[in-house]
């Protein structure tokens, strides 16, 4: 492998990890605080794109500068609000009973794909990225000196969501509460705490999380059915491997489940889903809480 | 307790017992002459998928039920089995190198799936509850993508085709009338086979380990090892539910051990009810009428919604699946009827 293919695929593994992170990291606080899996992330994610692909083609035939980002926006709030729903109607009330809980957002999730069929059609669609993440930009010492616009912007966003998530998480009161209903959810209730409004907000901010994934990702390539099954499932190995919960942690699985993803289609693509899987099972073997996961009363 | 409420409490359960097994033999036998009444079509695309589907579902109700794991990994198993005969058998398209006659082909699968389901024990052995969901998930998931890229061997995206099945005293398998029977033994014989460890010890220690397994640990047993064999048993049992499959679907593509396929299972087993073994069969046999006649009942397409809120339904209502509807039902009723049986049902689970 030359230093050129080398740092190509270091860098589309980069771009796809910032990706994964901002689809994970919604799923890993939903967890970390109501201690439910929500099998219906993926579906959070396709709700977003397609939210994003409803409003963004109308707009964009007529020449709007700013379809991208009204489609962004839509994405985003069809996600939060299918989440806050969700929350409300179905998982707010079996709080603690959290197999029936997945087994509802498996059911939801079933339905909500199939619903998406029907509407949207099982083609492929994609988002055009805005004029100025258009095209390539110069990049040294990758393959052709040009590299994506768009797929660096990603990592800014990830970077950015990243960020925005701490200084919630460390410096504001929400994320104080957060914080403590992470480790005694009990507790805090009976510190006067709106638990059950606290996370119907945090449902809402990982949903959303989604729904902006949905955007990106849409953007960076085409989406379509089974894209939901594929980012559940991403979303799992990712936080399984960085540790449940766990911001850091989410980060570097993101890195290590993209890396592990890119270097493996590259070396060999036919069997790099089970180099994912291997990292999974290595993981689980040493430390079954993930790598800066803790463990969970 | 009284006397006499001791004596009608055991009558109660000596009356109950041998009216279960009045039920099971009168189901016995009417499934036994169904062919003779039904037509070709309901006991071939009816009876039989629901009963393969409801063997691939009951290694998923044993584990959960006695030992208290939800594994979305039981197609994996099954998948296994399924591509271990369409890769030996000599009647396959595309043939291949290594050729099997059927029985021993059926043996090398049986062993193999229990392999891969002692596997999966192993990789889970130490996660419990949704962890062990979401792993089992992912393994699933990843066993799926892998069959579909394997080109070499498993022939990618197509997939294998024209396993024919054995031919069973010389008559082929696939005859309607002996394929029923003989996928009607089989799930007798697996089911009888989940009842009778349910009361080895092998099965009341995973009861044990089910509800504390600090406390049998304490007691001596080594509680990963007897998990990872109850994961190789619910293999086996998988397993033969994919090589049944491989028969009826002539071949087997990765379309069988998809996400889809793997969440089927699951509503299987969750729509009948964990509670009992039975439950993967009355799950089974609900979701293949829906299947079937989604298209006179909703949409030919919408199968998916249809399916999704029938289970979106059940678990909302009643987590326990049908087979909670029926038991808190016969509570009912027998409240009604005597004030020891109250006290008995308020007992049950």
């Amino acid at each position: 492998m030359s230093l050129e293919l080398f740092l190509t695929v270091a860098l589309n593994g980069l771009t796809v990890s910032a990706l994964y992170f901002i689809v994970a990291i919604g799923f890993s606080l939903i967890f970390g605080l109501m201690r439910s899996v929500n099998m219906a992330h993926g579906t959070l994610f396709l709700v977003g794109a397609y939210a994003g692909v409803a409003v963004f083609y109308p707009l964009y035939d007529d020449g709007n500068a700013y379809a991208w980002i009204i489609a962004l926006a839509a994405g985003i709030s069809a996600s939060a609000i299918l989440g806050v729903v969700l929350q409300i109607v179905f998982l707010g009330w079996m709080q603690g009973q959290e197999l029936r809980q997945t087994l509802v957002t498996i059911g939801i999730s079933i339905i909500v794909a199939d619903q998406l069929l029907a509407i949207f059609g099982g083609l492929s669609q994609q988002f055009y990225a805005p004029d100025i993440l258009f095209g390539s930009v110069p990049v040294p010492f990758v393959q052709g000196g040009q590299y994506s616009t768009f797929r660096l912007f990603q990592v800014v966003v990830a970077i950015g969501v990243g960020f925005g998530l701490w200084l919630i998480l460390q410096r504001t009161k929400l994320g104080i509460v957060v914080r403590a209903g992470v480790d005694d959810r009990a507790m805090l209730a009976a510190q006067g705490v709106n638990v059950p409004l606290i996370s119907v907000v945090i449902f809402a901010i990982g949903a959303a999380l989604a729904g902006l994934a949905g955007v990106i990702g849409g953007t960076a390539q085409p989406f379509g059915q089974e894209k939901d099954i594929e980012f559940l499932l991403t979303s799992l190995v990712v936080v399984i491997v960085g540790g449940m919960g766990s911001l850091p942690g989410t980060a570097l699985g993101a890195l290590l489940v993209g890396m592990a993803e890119q270097f493996g289609q590259s070396l060999f693509p036919a069997y790099s889903v089970m180099l994912t899987l291997l990292i999974m099972v290595a993981v689980l073997a040493f430390r079954p809480h993930g790598l800066l996961g803790r463990k969970l009363s | 307790m009284s006397d006499a409420a001791s004596t009608s409490t055991t009558e109660v359960v000596g009356r109950s017992f041998a009216l279960s097994s009045l039920i099971t033999s009168a189901v016995l036998i009417a499934l036994v002459t169904l062919p003779a009444v039904l037509p070709e079509f309901w006991t071939v695309n009816i009876f039989v998928r629901a009963m393969i589907f409801g063997i691939v579902a009951l290694s998923l109700t044993f584990l959960a039920h006695y030992g208290g794991f939800i594994s979305l990994a039981q197609m994996v198993p099954a998948g296994v089995a399924g591509y271990t005969i369409a890769v030996t058998v000599p009647d396959a398209i595309p043939a291949n190198g290594f050729q099997l006659p059927y029985g021993p082909a059926v043996a090398l699968a049986l062993v193999l799936s229990t392999v891969a389901g002692l596997t999966i024990g192993a990789v889970a052995v130490r996660t419990r509850e949704i962890y062990l969901l979401m792993i089992t998930l992912a393994i699933a998931v990843s066993f799926y993508f892998f069959v579909q890229a394997n080109v070499e061997f498993l022939n990618g995206y197509e997939g294998i085709r024209n396993v024919m099945g054995p031919d069973i005293l010389s008559v082929p398998l696939r005859t309607p009338a002996i394929f029923y029977h003989a996928v009607l033994a089989v799930s007798v014989a697996l089911y009888a086979l989940v009842i009778y460890v349910s009361r080895a010890p092998l099965g009341l220690v995973l009861q044990g380990i089910r509800d504390n397994p600090r406390r049998i640990s304490a007691l001596g047993f080594n509680v990963a090892l007897h998990r990872i064999v109850a994961f190789g048993l619910a293999g086996f049992i998988a397993g033969v539910g994919g090589v049944l499959l491989t028969f009826y679907n002539i071949g087997i593509s990765p379309g069988t051990v998809s996400t889809h396929a793997t969440i089927s299972i699951l509503i299987i087993a969750v729509i009948g009810g964990l509670g009992h073994p039975i439950g993967a069969f009355i799950g089974a046999f609900i979701f293949t009428i829906f299947d079937t006649f989604a298209a006179d009942i909703y949409d030919r397409d919408r199968f998916n919604t249809l399916i999704g809120a029938v289970f979106l339904t059940i678990v909302v209502a009643s987590p326990d699946g049908i087979i909670g509807l029926i038991k808190r039902g016969n509570a009912l009723l027998a409240r009604d009827r005597s004030p020891v049986s109250r006290s008995q049902t308020s007992i049950a689970p």
